[in-house]
């Protein structure tokens, strides 16, 4: 048999893939917008509220009271990985819980717990960052070159 | 070709009529809730089967279907003369220690969700062949172990797209033999890889039609039969968008099968267990034969039927690497006589 | 109460703009959080970050991309202190908190329990 020519290939390819995304079934956008909406926006009210109680009954300034904010929030979210709770809201919520702080503490606790079995080293150790690794590395590339070219623009 | 057994391009004849004289199945618990919940021999209660880890729990389900299957079989081990099995992970690990307490001469094999059908070929060519009269062919995946390999960590919260499959937790194993009672295996078509480019993991549905379709269509040719012919055409985990993706590019190529074409992965789950597209992994076309294709076999229900199990053949690497999926298919036809 | 529908409903926002990458494009998880993450930090830098946190509070703070406003916020400010080094020590020590938090609970956590699956 002739060897498959590269060009008709290609062909069969794309009107094969537009039959598959005719066929597609679409995510319910609506249904996914809503979920995301309100479970990310309770998550939200929920550390306004543990904001406050820091700010309120530790007067805490808004500046000191950022820290312990945002480590009770990673705590809840971890503690509800631990207990199994945090991944069923996330079917529910999609980006709802993902993007809040607590779903950055559930991709943490998430394969630090499911590499246990590995071994606490090269298990827990090193499987925790998995996810949140990257977003500790862009997040401080970013931190340091917008700091450098404030730096040079200042000098 | 020299050989009076292979007929057409790809598709092999069994003269001797290998019989599947045993089956045997286990699932976990969400595969026992669903539609076909009785058909298995064993429903466990959940996933970890009394074991340290997801892997220690399938090898464990794995070695117990293989002695069920013996067992029904009337046979002791000493009786087998190959055993033939494959899984989803990495270096095949489930298979490889369930076996490793059977004196059984044991070959590993790999064909992605596939595999099933391509030990049970493999099976009825060695009896067919005069090599064996008893050979053991299975094979099995586990939601927990491919979801962590494959996908996420299983506490990540993630939101599954509606074209994801849920591989499903099971062992299927038959006994293939010379002489005894059950459904003959009479034909197989061996598949070819196929890629059409699709690269979406969440999809694999998508990813393996083609291979479906192909092998589907090519059978046919080889043997010159028509759909009417067989009671039953089941692929093994294309799930609801693969079936109807294969069902509508069979019918561009003018084969027919409306109301012949089924699929494991469809049928073994209920729309309310919310695993969206269906059942999936080498475990959904084997349990579902060893349980269920085989009970309405052997109870004539049906007359003859083609399994077709289709694997995806990616892996985590590859798709990070933004490599397409390759996929295969391979049909055997079963048949009451 | 006005701070808490605030903080509810930018929070919910933000996480409405990524369910919607995540639904029409092919961006997984990690890829919205990174590009998030980064994202708060640009807008940090340009000064677009800072009003929204000081109207809506913790509906611009605890997603994520409050944490690449955090750092970057962090950094210009230790530049004002001890320049050239501030930007190397200034994003570390304005998250340092949630940072320990969150090795420390994620380590505990995985002592603790078991996935389920």
């Amino acid at each position: 048999m002739a060897k498959k020519n590269p060009n008709i290939q290609q062909q069969i390819n794309d009107e094969y893939d537009q039959l598959v995304q005719q066929m597609k079934p679409k995510p319910p956008y609506l249904r996914n917008i809503i979920a995301a909406f309100l479970v990310g926006g309770f998550i939200c009210l929920i550390g306004q509220f543990v904001n406050n109680f820091y700010t309120g009954y530790l007067k805490l300034s808004v500046k000191e009271a950022a820290g312990p904010t945002s480590a009770t929030m990673i705590f809840l979210g971890a503690f509800l990985t631990g207990l199994g709770v945090y991944d069923e809201i996330g079917k529910f919520a999609g980006a709802g819980s993902i993007v809040p702080i607590t779903g950055f503490a559930n991709s943490i606790v998430s394969p630090a717990m499911e590499f246990k079995r590995e071994g606490y080293v090269l298990g827990v150790g090193g499987k925790m960052f998995t996810v949140a690794g990257p977003v500790l590395v862009y997040a401080t590339i970013t931190s340091i070159v917008i700091g450098l070219i404030s730096w040079l623009l200042k000098s | 070709m020299s050989g009076t057994k292979k007929v057409g391009k790809q598709t092999v004849k069994f003269t001797h009529q290998p019989k599947i004289i045993s089956t045997a199945s286990i699932v976990g618990p969400k595969e026992g809730e669903g539609p076909l919940g009785r058909y298995f021999d064993k429903v466990l209660t959940d996933n970890i089967y009394g074991e340290k880890s997801w892997e220690k729990a399938e090898s464990k389900i794995f070695k117990e279907t293989i002695e069920l299957a013996i067992q029904k079989a009337g046979l002791t081990e000493d009786k087998i003369d190959f055993l033939l099995c494959g899984d989803l992970l990495n270096q095949t690990i489930a298979s490889n220690f369930a076996v490793r307490d059977f004196p059984i001469p044991f070959l590993g094999l790999y064909g992605a969700c596939s595999t099933m059908v391509e030990a049970m070929v493999l099976a009825a060519m060695l009896v067919d062949g005069g090599f064996a009269d008893y050979v053991v062919a299975g094979a099995s995946s586990h939601h927990d172990t491919a979801e962590r390999q494959y996908r996420y960590p299983t506490e990540q919260g993630v939101q599954r797209p509606l074209t994801a499959q849920w591989t499903v937790t099971g062992a299927g194993v038959v006994t293939i033999a010379t002489e005894g009672t059950g459904p003959n295996i009479t034909y197989a078509t061996i598949g070819q890889v196929i890629d059409l480019g699709q690269k979406d993991a969440d999809n694999m549905g998508s990813a393996m039609a083609p291979a479906a379709t192909d092998t589907i269509f090519q059978h046919f040719k080889d043997t010159n039969h028509s759909p009417d012919d067989y009671d039953l055409i089941i692929t093994g985990d294309l799930g609801k968008l693969g079936k109807k993706l294969t069902q509508e590019m069979l019918k561009q190529k003018g084969l027919d099968l409306t109301g012949k074409l089924e699929d494991c992965g469809v049928l073994i789950y209920s729309d309310k267990q919310d695993v969206h597209s269906g059942g999936s992994g080498c475990g959904c076309a084997a349990t579902v034969f060893s349980g269920y294709l085989y009970n309405q076999l052997t109870n004539k229900k049906y007359k003859r039927i083609m399994l077709v199990a289709t694997g995806a053949l990616l892996s985590p690497t590859s798709s990070q690497q933004g490599e397409s999926i390759p996929s295969i298919a391979h049909a055997i036809v079963v048949e009451n006589n | 109460m006005r701070q808490y529908i605030y903080a509810f409903v930018v929070g919910g926002i933000i996480c409405v703009i990524a369910q919607v990458l995540m639904d029409t494009t092919k961006l997984k998880p990690a890829h919205i959080l990174v590009l998030f993450v980064t994202l708060g930090g640009v807008l940090s830098a340009l000064g677009v970050y800072q009003p929204l946190v000081n109207i809506a509070g913790a509906g611009a703070t605890i997603p994520i991309p409050g944490f690449g406003h955090a750092m970057v916020s962090g950094v210009l400010e230790e530049i004002e202190k001890s320049g050239i080094v501030g930007v190397f020590s200034g994003g570390l020590k304005a998250t340092a908190i949630g940072l320990s938090a969150a090795v420390l609970f994620g380590y505990i956590m995985a002592l603790l329990f078991n996935p389920k699956g």
